[in-house]
């Protein structure tokens, strides 16, 4: 009896360990845990401490936060945290990425362990009531189909009982079933563990249609022998609006990083200039009001009351350019990484839904 | 068996001149009987087909851009390039040492430090694309080879005592991870963080570090778990059943994710040391139960001798017990060191950039090498198997240098 009794007594022990663990995460998303939020104005002071912004981003997605040859952490997402650093400390290099997994985004942000969170993270409602703050959406993804541009398939009506190539367990899988249910379509679909694998089969010809957010779909598509010979459908599955975000807990810092999010919206506006990295000093230099105002040269339009400089916002600017600037460095037609129609992601002057509130 | 003629020399003269040694043997092993001979044309048949395919995929359809267009990735990640100079003098500083080894015990050290020479003249020689293409890289990588040779000469020399490389390789251990990160807030050397560390680099560090922390952690659990004192015993049964029962990556999960939940905000482990720190526990549990075993093939008599010459119980562990407990388990301990090796793969799920981490981030890093992860997968596990081969051909140079099995 007394040779049971240690096994016995660390069985227990080892399972009230494991239920402890176990029971928040059984959820989708992370349960709310207990964290000591930052106070009012303490991102900004610890930033200025340390001297550096430090983002949670990846190296793994091409576009928005990826690899170049030197090894250097470049992308969509990576910029933003750029402009930050910029804005806050006058040097756009003063940041640090640190790469997370998609499981990791929650606690990390939920810790205070990173500044910002930048790294494609789809605004839900669970997540803005668990995670942090969500900012402003910077990108307006969602899921699309890709098919081959001769299959004659022009819209899901076309593909009852199609063979869909689709990653498992995502909610790419979810929302590719939801839609076909909705239409009452049949589909057979062709499951893989990675992307890669996903669009592989798609080129070998495994599978009729694949389905992906639309911004991977394009840099798929550009990957491809012939690109020309592949066609991304114009109709949107889901909404992915991909947002950065900050711990709860600090309003001066949500402020700070929507305001330089804001910046980079109003100077692409034309009746601004536009406000270009290349044009922020002229702008400075010259008598146009209105530019003046969105660099915070004229008039002090909140910007001091939030702890920033005068200059925190061309400094940004000179960083890292517009927010169209910022795009088609990656992803416009000369993007360095794929091509992909702005669409949604459009100033609203132009129609898009990029909008900034007036500076005033 | 068919070497009837042996029994027979008077007959030997009068015989058909013997068919050339390739056919008999041939005969005797492959074709004696006829079901072998049909398994054996079969296998030759597979073999054909298999190996011309991997073949012709290897030299003619596969797109090995991703793995030769810039090989320092997988080597160091994003480590900055102005300051890479720091990992080569860790690299130049290990090569020495183990040239001074090589010259201090000769043996098993000769093995590695040729490994290790080899290794490097054929990174020095084979060209390679991108920052590994330049000429620098390339002489850097030669001169490593006679900085071995430099150490032997110096490891040779009378005056140099085991007790001064033991020390060298101390103080590389603990100098190595300053010279990489920086010292303090970055005014005598510029700060690289460990999120910009990568590839090989932190493949090794995890391994390396893995495998030296875990050992000594592991011996005391060993020694704990035999302890005749129930605190401790009890300690260490929990902490080792408790490990073992958990797969490793929920462990580098816990240490990762769920430990930072539970610590203050200011208080902040880097991601590296906790995906180290996971590691380390994992391994050491495991040592410790290896460690174990040896512990009991100790006969009982070899305490009670060293009982009746006056040694009290941490000169008898240390001086009698451990040196025959851990001789017999070296080869179950290098086993699991290399499956730690090929387990620092899983740091990728708390996005430790290493070589396996490194290769996902190349496939992603231009839209021409999206579909190209065959290529580099294969790569990265050609990188694994020339290690892993390494570390065993290298524990059994140390089997028969330390005479185990052969009792």
């Amino acid at each position: 009896m007394r040779k049971l009794l240690l096994p016995l007594a660390s069985l227990i022990i080892l399972a009230m360990l494991l239920s402890a663990c176990g029971a928040p995460t059984t959820s989708d998303e992370p349960a709310v845990i207990e964290v000591t939020a930052p106070g009012y104005g303490e991102v900004l002071t610890r930033v200025k401490e340390r001297g550096r912004v430090v983002c949670a981003g990846r190296t793994d997605l091409l576009g928005f936060g990826y690899l170049d040859d030197d090894g250097r952490n470049i992308g969509f997402d990576i910029d933003l945290c750029r402009a930050v650093a910029a804005a806050v400390l006058g040097d756009p290099e003063a940041i640090e990425i640190v790469p997370v997994t998609a499981a990791e985004r929650g606690p990390v942000i939920q810790t205070g362990e990173v500044d910002i969170l930048s790294r494609n993270v789809t605004w839900t409602s669970s997540r803005d009531a668990q995670w942090g703050n969500f900012t402003i959406t910077m990108f307006y993804d969602g899921q699309g189909y890709m098919v081959r541009a001769d299959s004659g398939i022009k819209s899901q009506d076309d593909m009852d009982g199609a063979s869909v190539c689709v990653t498992s367990g995502t909610t790419t899988e979810k929302n590719l079933a939801a839609d076909f249910r909705e239409r009452g379509l049949d589909f057979e679909a062709v499951i893989f563990e990675d992307t890669s694998s996903v669009y592989n089969a798609f080129f070998e010809g495994r599978c009729d249609v694949t389905t992906s957010d639309r911004s991977q779909l394009a840099a798929v598509q550009a990957g491809a022998d012939n690109p020309a010979d592949y066609v991304i459908l114009p109709m949107i599955i889901s909404k992915e609006p991909l947002t950065p975000v900050v711990p709860h807990g600090d309003d001066q810092w949500f402020d700070i990083v929507k305001l330089v999010m804001y910046a980079l919206i109003n100077a692409e506006n034309p009746a601004y200039g536009p406000i270009t990295q290349a044009t922020v000093d002229d702008i400075l230099a010259s008598d146009n009001i209105k530019g003046k105002t969105v660099l915070g040269a004229e008039g002090d339009w909140g910007y001091s009351s939030l702890g920033l400089d005068a200059d925190a916002l061309a400094n940004a600017l000179r960083a890292v350019g517009n927010y169209g600037e910022v795009y088609n460095r990656y992803m416009g037609p000369e993007g360095i990484a794929f091509t992909l129609p702005r669409g949604l992601n459009e100033h609203w002057t132009e129609g898009g839904l990029i909008y900034a509130p007036p500076i005033k | 068996m068919t070497d009837s003629g042996s029994t027979q020399p008077e007959s030997a003269n009068i015989r058909p001149p013997s068919p050339p040694k390739l056919l008999v043997w041939l005969r005797r092993n492959l074709f004696n009987s006829w079901p072998n001979s049909v398994l054996t044309l079969l296998a030759v048949g597979s073999i054909y087909f298999v190996g011309r395919a991997v073949l012709e995929w290897a030299f003619f359809t596969a797109d090995w851009r991703p793995v030769t267009n810039n090989p320092m990735l997988y080597l160091v990640g994003q480590y900055p390039r102005d300051q890479i100079w720091r990992v080569g003098a860790s690299l130049l500083l290990v090569s020495f040492l183990t040239g001074m080894s090589w010259g201090e015990w000769r043996g098993i050290m000769r093995t590695f430090a040729m490994l290790l020479a080899g290794g490097l003249a054929v990174l020095g020689i084979i060209p390679a694309g991108g920052q590994m293409g330049s000429l620098a890289v390339h002489v850097f990588f030669l001169i490593n080879v006679p900085v071995i040779f430099l150490g032997f000469l110096l490891g040779s020399r009378k005056f140099v005592t085991g007790s001064w490389v033991l020390g060298g390789w101390l103080f590389s251990f603990l100098v190595i991870p300053f010279l990489l990160r920086g010292i303090g807030d970055g005014t005598v050397l510029p700060t690289v963080e460990t999120s910009l560390w990568g590839g090989l680099l932190v493949t090794l560090i995890l391994a390396v570090g893995g495998i030296l922390l875990s050992f000594p952690l592991g011996v005391l659990l060993a020694l704990g778990r035999r302890s005749s004192l129930p605190v401790i015993k009890i300690f260490c049964v929990m902490f080792i059943e408790g490990i073992r029962g958990v797969p490793l990556v929920t462990i580098l999960f816990m240490s990762s994710i769920i430990l930072a939940l539970f610590l203050p905000p200011d208080l902040r482990i880097d991601r590296l040391v906790r995906a180290l720190i996971g590691m380390t526990i994992f391994s050491a549990a495991y040592t410790a139960e290896n460690v174990r075993g040896g512990l009991q093939a100790v006969p009982a008599g070899q305490i009670e001798a060293a009982k009746a010459v006056g040694l009290n119980n941490f000169q008898t562990t240390l001086l009698v017990v451990l040196p025959q407990a851990l001789r017999a388990v070296i080869p179950a301990i290098v086993g699991q060191f290399i499956s730690l090796f090929k387990d620092t793969t899983l740091a990728i799920i708390v996005a430790i950039n290493e070589l396996l981490n490194i290769g996902k981030s190349i496939l992603q890093s231009d839209v021409e090498f999206l579909q190209l992860q065959l290529e580099v997968y294969v790569f990265i596990a050609a990188v694994f198997w020339v290690l892993c081969y390494l570390m065993s051909f290298a524990s059994r140079r140390l089997e028969t240098a330390l005479g185990i099995g052969e009792r």
